[in-house]
């Protein structure tokens, strides 16, 4: 149906691939098709031949070698005898976690620095200001490295806390904050099935996890009921104690039965053991992420704050809303809208630029797959080709979350 | 009408539709369209919105493809070959509702556009021409405004310039005047009148129905992609045949 | 200008009016300071800890400043000055400067051609960055590349002189053929510059010379590009990267709103390959992946290709925004173009571009600061710009190591005013294009 069904009466004329719209986006395509093969095979001829004047292949094998290596910020059990693709995998963790603390912090930031910039309150409003523009006009990079420096310039080292008169002293006796990194007590549970350690502290904190998701969803239906007496009765009745003793009361009691207590770090030797060690490098590239892209989302936070027009607020205060209930109710589920898709591209955003760890010393997949491996293997192209599909990976991930987010609004907005 | 007398209808065949049918997507918009337009001719067409009056102009010049059946613009068939669209857009001038003056050009570059590169006119001579239609259009001075310094009215006469500047043959209208204030129409309506006595020929979608009476030789009546009913004003407005012209006709006329 | 309806009528507000000031009388200091800092009891908080937070900085950084040291040719000869008081050794900067701003292998004698071609970058940009300057003066900003290229590497002028009458050969075919057909023009044009360029280096400078005067053989002491760093890499690194990505961009952007599938898909693949991987992955490539690409033998500057990724990089980028900016544009304006007979090139050329360019400038320049910090990642590729000549020379160097703050402040400082002032310029053309009648 699409072409008209009554052709021009004469035969096929070779102009016609170009001069005729039934065949001329088909000329076009193929021609295009045959410069990008020739491109592509001019290069992949030139890397061969440079491949085999060099004597190299490429070859994957190397992943399964021994790294022979050490990583000191690890999730997973690593030795410099595991293989070069458990580094790649610590790395590619290190990055997640790096990424996913920075992501929460730089959202705290950004919609404080974000709501605060638009107080009536001069002064903190231009203190907002200041921050975002400062922190959006010098480069990240300068950032990580500054932030840096403080963790190791400014903190004192491992051995000002030794002796009688130390120098430093560990915060309320249980954290210690180092050049090296912060020392902070570590949970362990110590009456999982009695004595017997059936379940290792990872499991224990999933059973947490699961409390406290079963306390959401018991939430919920407190909430929801509450919302279906409002609709009967015209009257909501008050959740705020049950809602808090859902929220709190079972795992406090999970954190009971379980014998939850935790492990101090202590000064043996040089540096500290025990606890839960963060690195500095860690410390610094969250840090320096946080605070660099918070300054972004407080724009977007800023803006999408404004784009919800006044008048809205206003249709909201003349329908007699509560001014409270007006930003929660009106403005906050709006300003969301436009809020969210710029935020999770921040989200991105922080996630290739955890890349710069690799300044810092932070092993992250960069650091290991592309730095330390990659030079060590000599396996370049390998290497980059990995670690660019990793991130590929990544971003399509929250590309396609973005799009599921983008068409669930747009069938609202309907 | 005396007016009309004037306007003079040639034998000759401009515009000769046959058995045209359109679909967007499964929605037959076009059914079994059959027109002929004489040389000099000034068509009105009417009907009721989503209709497919706009449809049917727009496929005369190729901004709409059909898919079946036949469009011939003086002589030229309108095929799938780019030379022939091409042929046929550059004697077939076109006016828009929202007029599409290209804002970031002057008046003067917005009506020289089309002939320099088109046509091939040299630049002065495309700005003398430029200027001729300017004048006929009576806004001469705002040559070198551009569109957004502009009133719809004139904007609207600018974009018929604008069109003329490539001497076309025929003149194709989508209600020209309908984003257009009440004080404004009559300036642009009587640009067309005034083409319409200098003998070109005219296809014009319009709720006018006064410029109908005045101008047109012919005005066709459509209805869910069909045409209805085609007669000259007279007939047509005081004798309607179809019940769905008859209704139409009271709703626009009646209050 | 996509409101045709608010262009209909002479004049319509597009937007509410603002609150306009209270009357005088009930104004004046004490009153703002009132409403503006102590109104109600959560605002004075708020406002307390916003000086307690104001004094903390100022403490700390304050005497920093003033108590700096600007003059003294080492560290320890800095400590000394200070004698245990706070203070920066702002002396590395007065010392170091032209590293920092040139790379510690830049011959210092040769600084002023750089610092010249710096200068007349403004010239260049300025009929960019406004349009109320006389057009004419886009000729310079035409032949600045070349220019400030001579000027920085040095060598004969015969190159920048080759290569420019190439790029004019070109210009002067397309104009002549780009009315015939668009495609022919391009093709006979970049045809034109190769046959010059070829020819060109067939004949070479010396041979030049003899022939036709000695002029062709004058020419600046030449500088290996290597030899470039500090922050003169990242201006350079900047600008080039920025300058190039643009007709790519535009490209890229172009063909993604393709009507033909495997053009657009192409584009959609190549745009989200290269926003989906990290810079520093795609200088990763540069460094150590790209020179597989090229024919064996021939070694291309590495400075080169990291133009050629920074470059691909920012134009997936800029091709975003642009993609934007045709969006916006009203379907009318291509109906219009096609109901004139103009075809696809022209239409894109004369209507399109123009119109969706306009819209999307700040959007572009938004991505060439970013583009502009990005530069800094070079250092991690052992490349001596700002960054890179501190962590590198200069931090390891035995009279300033342990210089730190001073020099990251510095470097610090150069970013801020330049991406500042940029985006100061971004939100002035806003202003600017929402009130502009065009
Ligand atoms: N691009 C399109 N895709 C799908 N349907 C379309 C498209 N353009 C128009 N239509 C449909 O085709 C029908 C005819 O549209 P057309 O614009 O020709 O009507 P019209 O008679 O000009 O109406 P109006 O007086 O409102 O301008 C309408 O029902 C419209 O919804
Ligand atoms: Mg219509």
């Amino acid at each position: 149906m699409t072409i008209m069904t009554d052709p021009p009466k004469g035969a096929f004329r070779l102009s016609m691939l170009l001069n005729d719209t039934r065949y001329r986006s088909l000329t076009l395509q193929v021609i295009a098709a045959i410069v990008l093969a020739l491109a592509i095979f001019y290069l992949a001829n030139n890397v061969v031949s440079n491949l085999t004047r060099l004597g190299l292949n490429i070859n994957f094998a190397f992943l399964g070698a021994p790294a022979g290596y050490d990583i000191n910020q690890r999730l997973i059990e690593y030795t410099s005898q595991s293989t070069n693709l458990r580094a790649a995998f610590v790395g590619i963790l290190n990055t997640l976690l790096v990424a996913f603390l920075a992501c929460i912090m730089a959202t705290i930031f950004g919609v404080l620095a974000g709501v605060l910039r638009l107080s009536n309150n001069w002064l903190v409003s231009k203190l907002m200001a200041f921050y975002v523009e400062i922190f959006r006009n010098i480069p990240v990079l300068i950032w990580i490295l500054i932030i840096f420096g403080i963790m190791t310039v400014v903190l004192p080292g491992p051995r000002a806390f030794r002796g009688e008169d130390a120098e430093a002293s560990m915060f309320l006796g249980i954290s210690a904050f180092t050049n090296r990194g912060v020392y902070l007590p570590g949970p362990e549970f110590s009456r999982i099935f009695g004595e017997t350690g059936i379940l290792s502290a990872g499991i224990g904190w999933l059973v947490a996890l699961a409390v406290l998701v079963g306390s959401f969803f018991g939430a919920r239906t407190v909430n929801k009921r509450a919302t279906r007496i409002q609709e009967a009765t015209g009257v909501r009745p008050a959740t705020m104690l049950t809602n808090l003793a859902i929220w709190f009361l079972p795992i406090i009691a999970f954190f009971i039965i379980t014998g939850l207590s935790f492990e101090i770090p202590e000064l043996k030797g040089f540096n500290f053991k025990g606890g839960i060690k963060v690195g500095a490098p860690l410390i610094a590239i969250w840090f320096a992420l946080s605070i660099y892209t918070g300054a972004f989302i407080a724009e977007n936070v800023r803006a999408g704050i404004q784009a919800v027009s006044k008048g809205q607020t206003e249709a909201a205060g003349a329908l007699g809303i509560r001014p409270g209930r007006i930003m929660s109710l009106i403005v906050l589920p709006q300003a969301m809208r436009v809020i969210i898709p710029p935020l999770i591209s921040q989200y991105l955003n922080i996630t290739k630029n955890s890349s710069l760890a690799i300044l810092v010393g932070y092993a992250d997949v960069t650091a290991t797959l592309g730095g330390i491996t990659l030079n060590q293997t000599g396996r370049a192209i390998e290497c980059i080709v990995l670690l660019m599909l990793f991130y590929l990976i990544i971003s399509l991930s929250i590309s396609a979350v973005v799009n599921v987010y983008n068409n669930t609004i747009k069938l609202k907005e309907r | 009408m005396a007016e009309q007398a004037k306007m003079q209808v040639s034998d000759e065949v401009a515009i000769s539709i046959q058995n045209m049918n359109k679909w967007y997507g499964t929605f037959h918009v076009l059914r079994d369209i059959d027109l002929t337009v004489q040389r000099g001719e000034r068509i009105v067409i009417c009907g009721p919105s989503g209709s497919g009056k706009s449809t049917l102009i727009r496929c005369i010049n190729a901004l709409e493809e059909h898919q079946k059946g036949s469009i011939e613009v003086d002589g030229t068939l309108l095929s799938s070959d780019l030379k022939n669209i091409d042929k046929i857009r550059s004697e077939v001038g076109m006016c828009f509702q929202h007029f599409n003056l290209f804002p970031h050009l002057s008046i003067l570059e917005n009506l020289t556009l089309a002939p320099i590169w088109v046509r091939k006119t040299p630049k002065k001579e495309a700005e003398e021409l430029a200027m001729h239609y300017l004048e006929k259009v009576k806004i001469p001075d705002q040559a070198n405004k551009y569109p957004g310094q502009l009133s719809g009215g004139q904007q609207q006469r600018v974009a018929i310039a604008r069109s003329l500047c490539m001497q076309p043959r025929i003149m194709l209208f989508d209600e020209p005047t309908s984003a257009l204030d009440p004080e404004m129409i009559k300036e642009v309506l009587d640009t067309m009148i005034e083409l319409a006595e200098e003998g070109m020929t005219m296809l014009c979608d319009t709720h006018e129905m006064g410029f109908a009476r005045q101008v047109a030789n012919r005005v066709i009546f459509m209805d869910e992609g069909q045409i209805v009913e085609q007669n000259e004003p007279e007939e047509f407005f005081n004798n309607p045949q179809s019940p769905r012209t008859q209704l139409f006709l009271s709703q626009i006329l009646g209050h | 200008m996509s409101d045709v309806s608010a262009n209909a009528v002479g004049f319509v507000r597009t937007e509410t009016v603002p609150q306009s000031a209270p009357p005088s009388n009930a104004a004046g200091p004490a009153k703002w300071v009132k409403d503006n800092l102590f109104a109600g009891v959560g605002n004075s908080i708020l406002t307390i800890l916003a000086f307690i937070a104001i004094y903390l900085i100022l403490a700390k950084i304050m005497p920093w400043i003033l108590n700096g040291v600007w003059d003294a040719p080492t560290l320890s000869a800095c400590r000394e000055v200070l004698d245990g008081a706070t203070g920066g050794c702002f002396a590395v900067i007065s010392e170091r400067w032209n590293q920092l701003l040139f790379g510690f292998k830049y011959p210092s004698d040769l600084y002023w051609r750089p610092a010249l071609a710096f200068a007349m970058l403004f010239l260049a940009a300025a009929p960019v960055l406004f349009f109320d300057l006389p057009r004419k003066l886009l000729v310079f900003t035409g032949l600045y590349p070349f220019i400030a290229f001579w000027l920085i590497w040095g060598g004969p002028v015969y190159y920048p002189i080759m290569a420019l009458v190439g790029f004019v050969v070109a210009f002067k075919v397309f104009e002549r053929l780009e009315k015939q057909n668009f495609a022919l023009a391009l093709g006979a044009g970049v045809l034109g510059a190769a046959i010059v360029w070829y020819l060109g280096t067939m004949i070479g400078p010396d041979d030049a010379a003899r022939k036709a005067g000695s002029l062709f053989a004058a020419g600046l002491e030449p500088v290996p590009s290597r030899d470039l760093g500090g922050f003169m890499l990242n201006m350079m690194l900047g600008v080039t990267c920025v300058s190039l990505s643009l007709p790519l961009g535009i490209a890229l952007a172009l063909g993604r709103q393709s009507s033909m599938p495997f053009i657009k898909y192409i584009c959609v693949i190549f745009i989200e390959f290269i926003r989906g991987v990290p810079l520093i992955t795609l200088l990763f490539v540069a460094s150590v992946m790209l020179s597989y690409f090229f024919p064996p033998g021939t070694g291309v500057d590495l400075f080169i290709r990291v133009v050629i990724m920074i470059t691909l990089f920012s134009a997936a980028y800029i091709a975003e925004v642009i993609r934007g900016g045709l969006a916006a544009l009203p379907k009318g304006q291509y109906e219009a173009a096609d109901s004139l007979g103009l075809n696809y090139a022209q239409a894109t050329r004369l209507i399109i571009l123009p119109q969706a360019l306009k819209i999307s400038i700040p959007g572009i320049v938004n991505i060439a600061v970013g583009l502009f910090k990005d530069t800094t990642l070079v250092s991690v590729i052992s490349m001596f710009d700002i960054v890179g000549m501190i962590r590198g020379p200069i931090l390891a160097s035995t009279d300033w190591n342990g210089v730190y703050w001073e020099l990251f402040s510095f470097a610090a400082v150069l970013f801020f005013v330049v991406c500042y002032g940029i985006s100061q310029y971004s939100q002035w053309l806003e202003r600017r294009l929402a009130t502009d009648h065009r």
